[in-house]
């Protein structure tokens, strides 16, 4: 009688298996870049000719995030980081990414031109939606991004007062996340 | 023979025009090396292509990344490397054999290694469960019996 159910048990175990690995995002890949060091660069702002770099805000527990206006899921994240930025005083530092996309007319322009282009463009956009960001750096080739392993915009770092990546999120940031992850850990990095 | 001329020296001119016709890669070395590594690198975008077949942007971007640094001198091993400290162990097909990999690497064989063991079992028995028993002397008579008939 026993025997009858080692079929059923076996079935049961498969299911549970497949159940947690279809429920997976195969997107989420665990970024090699926790703990690790952020990687240095240097970068003009959307504001000014003025660079930026990630050393700039050792001391500080800070936020980074990826973005580009024709990003349609940042779209859907921007709100939530106006307001989370509105209520708190912690420092989010937007990379514009690769604004200017090869299929793009401007794209066939000049550098300077495509970073006018990319700087006017994005100004408008955050206008237009709120600005969460202290500064935005310009990545139009996409370089940092790389650096930084970004493969689906947006994305969201939370970097330490030594400089040391702690958290990494790919897609867009929601209330419930920054409220029962990044917030917390945000605060307990400010503590220490 | 005059024609022939003409037709063998504009042959020439198209060969010597088919040489100079832009190359589709800057560098074939560089580009060969390129192809040999990315075919191992997997695309992030669409997780089931090689980087080297790859048509999404980010791959582009990543091409170029590698194509870097194969100019600078880089060997296979430190490309692969830098991406994996970028992107980590996804990115590449055949992923370094670790203790985090090893479920990965020797799984399957563990697997078939129980399946072979419990099929050696379950054979075992029923060869134990089928032994012929003979016939009962009941058995034999009533079968000389028909053999007769």
């Amino acid at each position: 009688m026993k025997k009858v159910f080692i079929p059923l048990v076996l079935f049961f175990c498969l299911v549970i298996f497949l159940a947690i690995g279809l429920n997976r995002d195969p997107r989420e890949i665990p970024s090699p870049l926790i703990g690790k060091p952020a990687p240095a660069f240097s970068l003009v702002t959307l504001e000014s000719d003025k660079t930026f770099s990630p050393e700039q805000m050792l001391g500080k527990v800070w936020m980074f995030n990826v973005w580009a206006t024709w990003c349609v899921a940042c779209r859907e994240e921007h709100p939530v980081l106006v307001a989370f930025a509105e209520k708190h005083q912690i420092p989010i530092v937007g990379l514009s990414y690769k604004e200017i996309q090869p299929q793009d007319p401007a794209a066939k322009q000049s550098d300077a031109i495509k970073l006018q282009v990319a700087r006017e463009r994005s100004a408008v956009w955050l206008q237009r939606h709120g600005n969460p960001y202290t500064t935005s750096v310009m990545d139009l080739d996409g370089r940092v991004g790389i650096q930084y392993g970004v493969y689906g915009v947006p994305e969201t770092y939370v970097i330490d007062q030594q400089g040391v990546i702690r958290f990494k999120h790919v897609g867009a940031v929601t209330p419930q996340l920054l409220a029962e992850k990044i917030l917390p850990l945000v605060q307990s990095l400010g503590k220490s | 023979m005059k024609y022939l001329c003409i037709f063998w020296i504009s042959f020439c001119l198209s060969l010597a025009l088919a040489r100079e016709a832009v190359p589709l890669t800057e560098d074939p070395v560089v580009e060969s090396r390129l192809v040999h590594i990315s075919q191992e690198l997997r695309c992030l975008v669409c997780q089931n292509e090689s980087l080297s077949s790859s048509r999404a942007e980010l791959a582009d971007d990543l091409r170029r990344e590698v194509r870097d640094l194969i100019r600078a001198n880089k060997s296979d091993q430190e490309i692969k490397d830098f991406l994996v400290s970028r992107y980590g162990d996804f990115v590449l097909y055949r992923p370094e054999v670790k203790p985090l990999t090893w479920v990965l690497w020797f799984g399957p064989f563990v697997v078939l290694l129980i399946a072979g063991i419990f099929l050696l079992a379950y054979l075992r028995q029923r060869r134990a469960l089928v032994q012929p028993q003979g016939l009962s002397d009941a058995e034999r008579a009533r079968v000389e019996q028909l053999l007769k008939d």
